[in-house]
């Protein structure tokens, strides 16, 4: 009897000291991307330090960790996020401060701090990709092909649905460049409540041909079935519905909006330290060059890009599939966080009471 | 004779009346135990986490405590601030002194990391306010007097008396500010209650959506369950309870199923859209769009609860005599006319039943919206869901709840003194 | 419902129109649930009858979304299928977790439900009760109350308690699908105790009967018809419900109404019309028992001509 309590308290010490030592949880967008990270990033980190990797997924991480958060009840050790979101979490406390002398320097030697691309690396994240949100097509659908952003918001032009992301973010600037306000203006348009109407009004003309989406994975769904005939998406999402199966999707890179994810841990992380681990190792050169082997995202570290060669099926060429090559950057928005950081809550609202009506 | 004066006692001696009243009164303490243990239950895992929940309609600590979500520990924010509220009466110009106030909080606030969370609780009210605290906060420590320079030269809207109202509000953890947002209110500089812009009107749409839509749908199972359940009620018990099953076969499966059959049927390259197209009823590019829009929710819910108003109906339908209707048929009455006068008003109790269980169930429906419902075909539940997981104002998602909870309860109540929740039937 | 005689052409018409208006109406009811079931069967990826498939070719059918369900999220799938293969679909394949999952949920919070819900019934259906109204409406209430206000609030109830922390695993979630069940339950439970002779108990306890023996023989068997198709009610709520699973389930809490849930939102593969097929066939099943238990209920209590 005593032999077998003693047992027993063994096997569950032992059991919750692999729980607390040998696990990190990471929450990530899910579908292709998240494949990506699982290939890239999680089967070499397990295989290095022998830590299990758990991937959860959401339609935006940023949400359910601030939830957790504040509902003192985390789960989640690293999160995957976007820039304006992670400043925002990062200026309300919600998340654990990341010491960037634990990022690995470049193979050359040049410190972490100059190898990142420029606000890369935040008090509270790190950035693992620069991703884009940009039109895409189906050739099969579209009686033609769209050749500027104008053509998304023209229903005339181009008839059929249209998707778009159920979020403000990204919609009101594609709305301003659609209505011929040039790439580097838009946030100065926007800043002002006429900007705000005149963006409302572009959306107002396609309206009734909207289909909304909210997860990464919907819009290649939605195009695949025929239910658009474009949709913004996530341009790696749909660069693998285009060369992993074979659908005839194309990108229309004019107007697309460039945007950092960054690794952040929230407070409170039940395995923080293996979390920073996690993060150290994810965003050394080699496994964010490993990661654009499995989705069209760039890497967010300058000495990465040398090592971008071809997608894992060993034929296609990935530079002209970055929404950083230079054709994709013509007429290209980079996404200013300060400026969502402020206005996220008011726009959305307006959205929302938009949407409604 | 003469033993009927003595009161009436049991084989022990003691009076039958206080033994009945001992026995009566121990029944009814049996009976209270046997429903304790569940009444218990429900009491801490179901009414209690709503009541927590609908508390902080009315209560938000965003601009009074911090909590450290890793120590737990509390420290109360804004303190200053709130002293000036408190000796100041509302309208008050904010002076020197509140300004020096607001900065010495604004100290405390960035030493706490705090001033997303004070930020966030004004945005609520005024939207656009929330960075003005982040920066302030960023630069408080090197704030010199007069202070109120100093702030109206980083953002001039701290002179704004619409921002000083909503911190005077907020600098109780006490409030009613969130109900007056989920009616689309809101204070004014003076405090009065009124109408936000109207492109930030959305609730009192939300609200007025639900119930139409609800109505509209509780009138579609009616209009359906009727024929078909005069028709189960009138036939032979044996053919009746064959096609019953084709009633509650749907009552059976998962809700999430029932759904996604109607995304296959509704969808634009879908099976009803095929068919049209197939039968040359409609041209290949004008499939009609039937989901992601409010059709689709209206279809799949009259679907899904129109078992509900079939049971009722049935169990009353059953019951009536037959021999009414043949009595006025044979003194001269149409079919029409019987039916009418007769037949129609006897159902009526039925009626009543099926489409207040079918109205109070549409008005909280989430799943079948979110799914199916697009933009235009969402209801209150969904917006309750949107600030529970995005927007993250969880006071406003409770107060939203408070008020779609008071309606379903009234509802409930009718219910209750209408036809009885004991006659409640589930097939 | 024959229509008699003399019945007048109008009569006859307004008659055969009305019994085609119901036909129409219970294949609204039925189609929807029906017509997934052969395309779960689809060779396509897609939602409709392909061609193939209207003219029976057999090619236009096969078993993939099925086979589907059970390699998704296998270490290996396209192993041999041998003793190593299915303890790898068993131990990895997602939808395998979620079934189980599911049924570890439903039992327990089945059992519990049934357990107090019946005991509560026996007080209720008392003439004694006191309060008897106000408590029924407070014990139904879950199955009227919203479910996403249910949801919200155990979100808060649950974090405020840390009940994650308490190392029960699924806690959260079979607590609050047994208090959804509940009112099934009693529903049940006090429709069977309806018309119960309450003479029969007495009859017991003057026999000598304690009252346990009095419940276990005398009430029991009487009730059971209604203590099971509660219990169904019950298991069927907790095994369909994903608002609070969505709410309060840890992350690793998957059951197969959340999976459905994420796959119908993200991508609505052919493989939910196979999941869904799967769970049309158990619904049937279900019914089945339930209409047995119903009908030997009112045979046993001589209400219905069977």
């Amino acid at each position: 009897m005593k032999l077998k309590t003693a047992l027993l308290a063994t096997a569950l010490t032992s059991a919750a000291f692999a729980v607390s030592a040998q696990e990190v949880t990471v929450m990530s967008w899910g579908g292709s991307y998240t494949k990506s990270q699982v290939e890239a990033y999680h089967k070499p980190f397990t295989a290095a330090t022998g830590i299990k990797v758990n991937s959860v997924d959401a339609d935006n991480p940023a949400t359910p960790i601030k939830a957790q958060v504040e509902a003192g009840n985390v789960s989640v050790d690293v999160a995957d996020v976007e820039f304006s979101d992670a400043v925002r979490l990062c200026d309300e406390g919600l998340l654990e401060e990341i010491d960037t002398s634990i990022l690995s320097a470049a193979p050359d030697g040049t410190p972490a701090t100059e190898d990142f691309i420029e606000g890369a690396i935040q008090d509270c994240a790190v950035a693992n990709i620069v991703w884009s949100t940009a039109v895409a097509y189906n050739t099969a659908n579209v009686s033609m092909a769209p050749t500027s952003i104008a053509d998304f918001f023209d229903t005339d032009k181009i008839p059929g649905k249209r998707g778009l992301r159920k979020s403000a973010k990204a919609t009101l600037e594609m709305a301003l460049m659609g209505d011929g306000v040039p790439a580097n203006e838009v946030y100065d348009v926007l800043d002002t409540d006429e900007g705000v109407d005149r963006a409302f009004a572009v959306l107002d003309r396609i309206k009734d041909d909207i289909v909304w989406w909210e997860a990464g994975a919907q819009p290649p769904q939605l195009l695949a079935d025929g239910e658009v005939v474009m949709s913004t998406a996530y341009n790696g999402r749909i660069f693998n519905a285009a060369v992993a199966e074979n659908q005839p999707f194309e990108i229309l890179w004019d107007g697309q909006i460039l945007d950092f994810d960054l690794f952040v841990v929230p407070k409170g992380a039940p395995n923080k330290d293996a979390a920073m681990q996690f993060i150290a190792f994810s965003t050394s050169t080699q496994a964010l060059a490993d990661q654009a082997k499995w989705i069209s995202y760039g890497p967010a570290r300058k000495s990465s890009g040398a090592l971008v060669g071809l997608y894992q099926d060993g034929k296609t060429e990935m530079a002209p599939h970055m929404p950083t090559s230079e054709a994709a950057l013509e007429n290209a928005l980079v996404n200013n966080f300060e400026f969502w950081v402020d206005k996220d809550a008011e726009l959305n609202e307006r959205f929302n009471a938009w949407l409604a009506n | 004779m003469t033993d009927i004066a003595q009161p009436l006692t049991t084989a022990d001696g003691k009076p039958l009346k206080s033994a009945l009243l001992r026995a009566q009164s121990r029944a009814r303490r049996r009976a209270f135990l046997l429903v304790l243990p569940l009444l218990a239950f429900i009491l801490i895992t179901f009414v209690f986490p709503i009541g927590q929940m609908l508390y902080k309609s009315v209560y938000n600590e965003g601009f009074t405590w911090q909590e450290d979500v890793t120590t737990g520990e509390r420290t109360p924010i804004m303190t200053n601030l709130a002293a000036w509220f408190d000796a100041n009466p509302p309208g008050t110009e904010p002076d020197e002194a509140a300004y020096a106030a607001l900065a010495a909080d604004l100290v405390v606030l960035r030493e706490l990391k705090a001033p997303g969370q004070a930020g966030t609780r004004i945005n609520y009210e005024i939207s656009g306010s929330r960075s003005m605290f982040t920066k302030a906060a960023r630069s408080a420590e090197k704030l010199e007097p007069p202070y109120k320079e100093a702030l109206l030269e980083l953002d001039k809207d701290w002179g704004n008396p619409d921002l000083w109202q909503a911190m005077r509000g907020a600098s109780s953890s006490y409030t009613l500010n969130f109900y007056l947002a989920a009616i689309d209110r809101e204070r004014n500089a003076s405090g009065d209650i009124v109408m936000v812009p109207e492109n930030r009107q959305v609730y009192v749409k939300l609200f007025t959506r639900t119930l139409t839509l609800s109505l509209l749908i509780t009138f579609l199972t009616f209009v359906l369950a009727y024929p078909i359940a005069h028709l189960l009620a009138t036939l032979p018990l044996r053919h009746s309870n064959l096609l019953m099953i084709l009633v509650l076969l749907p009552f059976w499966t998962s809700l999430l199923v029932r759904t996604t059959s109607w995304m296959v049927l509704l969808q634009s390259q879908g099976v009803v859209n095929d068919a049209l197209v197939g039968m040359g009823l409609l041209g290949d590019e004008n499939r009609l769009q039937m989901m992601y829009n409010r059709t689709g929710t209206v279809i799949a819910m009259t679907h899904i609860l129109l078992p509900f108003m079939v049971l009722p109906l049935y169990s009353v339908m059953r019951l009536i005599n037959p021999s009414y209707v043949r009595a006025a048929r044979s003194l001269g009455a149409t079919s029409w006319t019987a039916f009418r006068r007769i037949y129609f008003p006897q159902t009526v109790p039925g009626i009543g039943a099926g489409a207040l269980l079918v109205f109070i169930l549409a008005v909280g429906y989430y799943i079948t919206p979110a799914l199916v419902g697009g933009a235009d075909g969402q209801l209150i539940s969904n917006l309750i869901a949107f600030h529970m997981q995005k927007s993250l104002n969880w006071s406003l998602a409770a107060a939203l709840a408070a008020l779609l909870l008071a309606g379903v309860l009234a509802l409930y109540w009718l219910y209750d003194k209408l036809v009885g929740i004991d006659n409640l039937k589930l097939g | 419902m024959a229509l008699p005689k003399h019945a007048s052409t109008l009569e006859r018409v307004w008659h055969y129109t009305y019994l085609v208006i119901c036909v129409a109406i219970f294949i609204f009811l039925i189609a929807p649930i029906l017509v997934i079931i052969p395309l779960s069967f689809n060779a396509e990826p897609y939602f409709t009858f392909s061609d193939k498939m209207l003219r029976f070719d057999p090619e236009g059918y096969s078993m993939r979304w099925y086979d589907l369900l059970l390699t998704f999220g296998m270490q290996d799938p396209e192993a041999p299928r041998d003793g190593s293969w299915w303890a790898d679909a068993w131990a990895n394949a997602q939808w395998i977790q979620a079934t189980k999952n599911s049924i570890i949920i439903g039992f327990f919070s089945t059992v519990l439900a049934t357990t107090l819900g019946t005991i509560a019934a026996l007080g209720l259906s008392r003439s004694e009760m006191p309060g008897r109204r106000a408590i029924m409406a407070i014990l139904i209430s879950p199955m009227i109350v919203p479910i996403i206000i249910t949801a919200t609030g155990l979100f808060f109830f649950y974090s405020s308690i840390r009940i994650q922390d308490w190392g029960v695993p699924y806690l959260g979630i079979i607590l609050a699908h047994a208090t959804l069940g509940i009112p099934f339950v009693i529903i049940t439970v006090t429709a069977t105790l309806v018309g119960f002779d309450h003479s029969l108990t007495r009859a017991a306890a003057n026999l000598g009967a304690d009252p346990v023996t009095t419940f276990l023989r005398v009430q029991m068997p009487l009730i059971l018809p209604g203590v099971i198709s509660g219990a169904l009610f019950a298991f069927v709520t907790s095994f369909d419900e994903v608002v609070v699973v969505l709410f309060v389930g840890g992350l690793d809490e998957q059951t197969i109404p959340r999976q459905m849930w994420n796959g119908i939102r993200e991508q609505i593969s052919p493989a939910i019309l196979s999941v869904a097929t799967i769970l049309v066939i158990i619904s049937i099943a279900l019914l089945t028992v339930v209409e047995l238990l119903r009908r030997r209920s009112e045979k046993l209590r001589g209400m219905s001509p069977g």
